[in-house]
């Protein structure tokens, strides 16, 4: 049996609230966070609706202390991190072993946009204060600068599953003895530049997005930020405070099958769930709830049911796609869907799909559309799949 | 945890394909940047594949596919990848045609290879790999980082892990990066050029085949206070792997060539390496952020072959132990640990 890792702290910013408090009280009032975007600058603005955090840059750098002239990403990132040590307890810079692992997409991307406005018509223009943090380490090191971690700091990139790829790179340095604490998650804004390389994909759904239903028609693209604080029990010793829950097991796999779809069959995604299962020494029987990546796209849920359906026929859980509240918050999904997963453990609630209407032709499960309270959840599975076949699924279970 | 290099494929600069033209003869540049060799890339991938991939998953994929044949694995356990600033060129490209067509009329392809985790990606779909598949990105501890992973999940029983350093240099970066002062400007001396470069090695847990070298330990350190925090950090790392810098046969060292950027680096050299036989890797790569990757694979061919190519001089055989640094603006410092076999 492996160490146990412990999660000591979540935090959350996303389209439903700025802390894990609001964010929880959206999810049981039902109350979505998709609308008409107001912060990014589109030509596609009064066509897509978006998951925007109803937050400007100065009002998000104003909660932070942080340059309003930092990436975007990095603002979202510094307030759920923060919120994440808080929660913990956790004011220990210099006497711990603690790593900060985060994940993004695009990194600064939003102010290399407006760099490249001058930039590409003379190579001799534009501000290089815009471009300095465009890599996505570099927004990951602004906010480590923040919270004054320098022991291990590392940035993940695998498209929408990235930061469930953090996570559990948090928790393999744990296992592995070189970490007391990892503060793990990720963070993206909305750009211009994914959202129109999604809207190139013809994906992204004019209306509120409907997941795991059978009319579905893509998904809408949101913004966010979300971390957990993994902990030892040596490292959970040091905090004065019981830990949510666990994170029991992980996989990552890779579909194989096309840069950006995903296979008929949902290859990638059935093999990093049967891994987790794994990993966790768990029966298919075991899981309580599946927060699905429930994009919203013919393609991903198709893809996504079908391999649910190898892996649980007969016995289908409850599941349903948060996708309906946030949008697809791409790099911070997982980490969003992984303090999800963790409030339904721990309140014991199951959050409805949203807008679901029409069962999937293709199946005999369905989501759950109605909030369940009072429920016995012992193990969440949460999955994320995304571009260049990357699959990765984490369990989540009662401490 | 010491693990094994069971194979390497490098695509840099120099004719690291190739060690037989690497050892006969070292190219150099009188630009500010330092291109790689490309090769025939009909000797890797389907024609029609490698028309649809950008120059860096080109790359990418060929260093990936020697480092497999090289080693004779089909299928690695894991595939991760390490890049500091990922598919630059379609980025470059998508965020143009987006900005001239104002939002209008764009195609998807350059979006879609633009992702990070694109060469992985690749890589994978070429072998049906459906194993691991990671990608970090953080700067100059991308592949530091990525070895630790590499290693951690070796020591959990994986099998071969496929590991690779990619950067490219486009026009937009080379412009960009020039502005901040970065590089030599023609003719001047003290030069720092710009470099890129793909490098691939399989690493195992147990010697299968016929190892180069094994690969012993990896530490980052982030914004030391100060060079003296370095030096301390260097002891550390070498006291935790039982060793000391007496035991070191070669340092190789990130020597840029610019004034400032070695400042630390200098320092170092009159303290702690003081009396080491010592090699700038960089100048044989170039600058970037992943450039630890050919770091590596030049100490696991120097171990290997025990011998240096005659225009790399002052390193005395046989060698044993070799401590590869990389540092990028003082902010990022790593030390990698090499062997020969035992």
């Amino acid at each position: 049996m492996s160490a146990p890792v412990l999660i000591a702290g979540i935090g959350v910013v996303s389209a439903i609230g700025m802390d894990t408090g609001s964010n929880l009280q959206s999810l049981v009032t039902e109350k979505a966070g998709i609308g008409k975007m107001r912060w990014l600058q589109s030509a596609h603005a009064a066509e897509l609706p978006v998951g925007e955090v109803n937050r400007s840059n100065e009002e998000l750098a104003n909660l932070t202390g942080l340059s309003a002239r930092y990436p975007r990403t990095a603002l979202l990132s510094a307030i759920a991190a923060r919120e994440t040590l808080l929660d913990a307890g956790w004011d220990k810079p210099d006497s711990s072993r603690t790593g900060f692992i985060s994940a993004n997409t695009v990194g600064g991307m939003d102010k290399t946009e407006e760099f490249f406005k001058q930039f590409s018509k003379n190579p001799a223009a534009g501000k290089l204060s815009q471009v300095v943090h465009h890599e996505c380490g570099a927004v990951t090191e602004l906010v480590a600068d923040f919270l004054g971690i320098r022991h291990f700091v590392s940035t993940v990139s695998t498209a929408c599953s990235s930061s469930a790829n953090a996570i559990f790179t948090g928790a393999r340095l744990i296992r592995a003895g070189l970490l007391d604490f990892a503060l793990v998650g990720g963070a993206d804004a909305l750009t211009r530049f994914t959202l129109n390389g999604f809207n190139t994909l013809m994906i992204l759904d004019k209306e509120p997005c409907q997941p795991f239903d059978e009319n579905r028609r893509g998904l809408n693209l949101g913004e966010g930020s979300a971390y957990l604080l993994l902990a030892s029990e040596k490292g959970m010793r040091m905090l004065n405070k019981n830990p949510y829950a666990m994170l029991r097991g992980y996989a990552n796999a890779n579909d194989a099958y096309h840069q950006t779809a995903s296979s008929p069959e949902g290859t990638g995604s059935f093999l990093a769930m049967k891994g987790a299962l794994d990993k966790a020494g768990m029966k298919a029987t075991d899981i309580d709830y599946i927060n699905l990546h429930g994009t919203g796209t013919q393609n991903n849920d198709i893809a996504e049911g079908t391999a649910i359906r190898l892996l649980f026929d007969p016995a289908f859980p409850k599941m349903s796609s948060t996708k309906a509240y946030t949008g697809h918050t791409l790099g911070a999904s997982g980490a969003v869907e992984a303090v999800y997963s963790i409030l339904a453990i721990q309140h014991g609630i199951i959050f409805p799909n949203l807008r679901f209407e029409t069962p999937m032709k293709e199946f005999s499960f369905h989501p759950v559309t109605r909030l369940m309270k009072h429920q016995r959840i012992q193990n969440v599975l949460s999955n994320s799949f995304g571009f260049g076949g990357n699959c990765s699924s984490l369990i989540f279970s009662a401490a | 945890m010491k693990v094994y290099i069971r194979s390497t494929g490098n695509i840099s600069p120099q004719h690291s394909l190739n060690p037989d033209a690497f050892f006969s003869s070292r190219i150099s540049t009188t630009e500010n940047y330092f291109k790689s060799v490309e090769p025939d890339y009909d000797r890797f991938v389907d024609s029609k594949m490698i028309r649809r991939m950008s120059r860096i998953v080109r790359m990418g994929v060929a260093a990936a596919i020697t480092c497999l044949r090289n080693g004779n694995v089909e299928n690695p356990a894991a595939i991760l990848t390490a890049t500091a600033y990922g598919c630059l060129e379609d980025s470059s490209s998508f965020l143009r045609r987006m900005i001239e067509f104002e939002e209008k009329m764009l195609s998807p392809t350059a979006f879609i290879q633009s992702t990070h985790n694109t060469v992985g990606a690749q890589i994978a779909l070429l072998l049906k790999c459906h194993n691991y598949n990671n990608t970090i990105v953080h700067r100059a501890f991308s592949f530091e980082n990525a070895l630790t992973e590499a290693m951690m999940l070796l020591q959990e029983g994986s099998g071969p892990v496929l590991i690779g350093a990619v950067d490219e240099i486009t026009d937009d970066r080379h412009a960009i990066l020039s502005r901040f002062g970065l590089y030599k400007k023609t003719g001047e001396e003290g030069r720092n050029i710009a470099g890129e470069g793909a490098a691939f090695f399989l690493l195992e847990s147990q010697p299968g085949g016929s190892p180069q070298a094994c690969l012993q330990d990896v530490q980052t350190l982030y914004e030391p206070e100060s060079v003296g925090a370095v030096e301390h950090a260097i002891g550390n790392f070498l006291d935790e792997n039982g060793l000391s810098m007496r035991d070191m046969d070669l340092i190789l060292t990130p020597h840029t060539g610019n004034k400032k950027m070695d400042e630390p680096e200098n320092h170092l050299l009159n303290s702690v390496f003081r009396g080491k036989a010592c090699f700038p890797y960089k100048s044989l790569c170039g600058d970037y952020p992943t450039a630890a990757g050919f770091g590596l694979w030049l100490a696991a061919l120097l171990l290997k072959e025990q011998n240096a190519p005659a225009w790399m001089s002052g390193i005395r055989f046989p060698i044993r132990q070799i401590l590869l640094h990389n540092q990028n603006g003082n902010e990022h410092h790593s030390f990698i640990l090499i062997s020969a076999l035992d």
